[in-house]
């Protein structure tokens, strides 16, 4: 579903991806871990090119993403994207900021754009939102809009990038639940996240990255119990300490 | 008498302050002003909307051209495009443009070029994650502007275009000079005429300037709370 072969980055003189071999198949759930700076952003940006690459080869759905034949918007289309600040439009109201997209690019109906609007907020507990404006939910419950938004396109991939890190702790619970029920519905997803709990109950696979690079590559079990790098144990012992 | 002062000169000539010689001969005085000034509001409210987006246009050749045309026309004093307008319009178009359009387009073309910079600042004020949010669903650029960034921008622009709109009002009082009759050039061909009473009729335009300043900054107020959604965090 998802492939870099090779793939390299830069910020100026920063070389932000050094070299990046990745794959994701269909239906698989990646966690994707690191230190502040190591790129994890920067990596699932580039799969829907929000950051273009510099360097090697990036194949998604199907098609390579320096193809000139290639339509963004449409690849776009296939892979929704959650982001940290959640992004909501303020200026819309929650069934709104759903229907956008399908209404303005596939022509969809409102009045079944506003249908399957209401279907995404049951899924994710939020029917009784749907007129209400962002300014007026908690951070969980943005968020949780934003993944319904993210699904509206009925996307293929779903990208998280950190979607609980801007959460008070008590609405962490929320999202990860909405995510844990979409990773079982199927849906092939990368979640840049500090959450191990999450990890360990829906991820196939752990990638830990530091300077750019794929450090170390394993199914959860084996990458909380015996991490290979040193780089990474130092790294699950500041995250899961309870001074953290 | 109001402390001294006659003000008969101008209850005399009332209809003419207000309309000119109309109906007997063109529209003028305050009535011109408003005319002026509303139909170059509307077209430098579409030329600044256009020369903004132009300004933060992807494609460097218009990004820059359209950068150069602005701060060219920025660095002119309003009275210096109305003579350009108004000598070197029609010697390289062959005239055929009426005073009152030269007019208007001198004061679009100026305002334009200040309005584009409440554009462009207010498109850049947005969150760069309102257009990564946008575009990650697969909206096209332009759609994304139009239907997420500029909505939240031109709103967030009110109060400047407002200045801006304001100051206008005021600056087509220039146009007295190149003898289009609106309310300053009025007052000017009726003080010249009496010699008597320049205090009260330079008093009286000034309370009329003001009022239609007021009144314009009190309608957008209140269509600004119409339009009122709530706020973002
Ligand atoms: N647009 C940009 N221009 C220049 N440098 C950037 C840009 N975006 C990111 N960087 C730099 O690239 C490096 C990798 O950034 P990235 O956001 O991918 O890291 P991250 O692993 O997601 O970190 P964090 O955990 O803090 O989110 C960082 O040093 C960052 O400062
Ligand atoms: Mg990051």
């Amino acid at each position: 579903m998802i492939r870099f072969e090779g793939v390299h980055k830069w910020f100026g003189k920063l070389h932000v991806l050094n070299g990046i071999n990745l794959h994701v198949r269909a239906g698989e759930v990646v966690v994707v871990c690191g230190p502040s700076g190591s790129g994890k952003s920067t990596l699932i940006r580039t799969i829907n090119e929000l950051e273009p690459i510099d360097e090697g080869k990036l194949f998604v759905d199907g098609t390579e993403l320096s193809d000139p034949k290639m339509n963004i918007n449409r690849l776009r289309a296939e892979i929704g994207f959650v982001f940290q600040q959640f992004n909501l439009y303020p200026h819309l109201s929650v069934l709104k900021n759903i229907t956008l997209a399908p209404i303005k690019i596939r022509n969809t109906p409102p009045k079944e754009a506003g249908e399957q609007a209401t279907a995404l907020l049951e899924r994710v507990g939020l029917v009784d939102k749907r007129d209400a404006y962002p300014s007026q939910l908690s951070g969980g419950q943005q968020q949780r809009v934003a993944i319904a938004r993210g699904l509206a396109m009925k996307p293929k991939i779903m990208l998280f990038d950190e979607p609980t890190s801007a959460l008070d702790p008590e609405m962490i619970g929320e999202v990860l639940q909405v995510m844990k029920d979409l990773a079982l519905s199927g849906m092939t997803m990368i979640v840049v996240t500090h959450e191990m709990g999450f990890a360990r109950e829906v991820a196939h696979r752990v990638i830990f990255m530091d300077n750019g690079t794929i450090l170390e590559e394993a199914p959860p079990e084996e990458f909380f119990i015996n991490p290979r790098h040193e780089r990474a144990k130092q790294f699950l012992k500041q995250i899961l300490s309870p001074m953290h | 008498m109001v402390g001294g002062l006659d003000f008969s000169v101008v209850r005399e000539n009332l209809p003419y302050f207000f309309l000119g010689r109309y109906p007997k001969g063109p529209l003028g005085g305050v009535a011109l002003t408003l005319y002026l000034a509303v139909v170059s509001l509307v077209l430098s409210f579409l030329g600044g909307l256009i020369l903004g987006l132009l300004s933060v246009s992807r494609n460097r050749l218009i990004k820059w051209g359209s950068t150069a045309v602005i701060q060219t026309i920025r660095g002119m004093p309003l009275l210096m495009v109305i003579f350009w307008m108004f000598f070197l319009l029609p010697a390289m178009l062959g005239s055929g443009m009426s005073a009152d359009w030269t007019i208007i387009t001198a004061l679009t073309l100026f305002t334009s070029s200040y309005m584009s910079e409440i554009v462009r600042a207010g498109i850049l004020g947005i969150p760069k994650g309102q257009m990564e949010a946008a575009v990650s669903t697969g909206l096209s650029h332009k759609q994304a502007m139009t239907y997420v960034i500029l909505p939240q921008a031109l709103r967030n622009m009110i109060p400047s275009f407002v200045n801006q709109f304001v100051s206008m009002i005021k600056d087509t009082s220039l146009a007295f000079i190149v003898g289009v009759s609106e309310l300053t050039h009025i007052a000017t061909q009726m003080n010249n005429r009496t010699m008597l009473y320049p205090t009260e009729i330079f008093l009286f335009i000034a309370v009329i300037y003001f009022i239609m300043c007021f009144a314009f900054t009190e309608l957008s107020r209140w269509l600004e709370r119409r339009s009122a959604w709530r706020k973002s965090i």
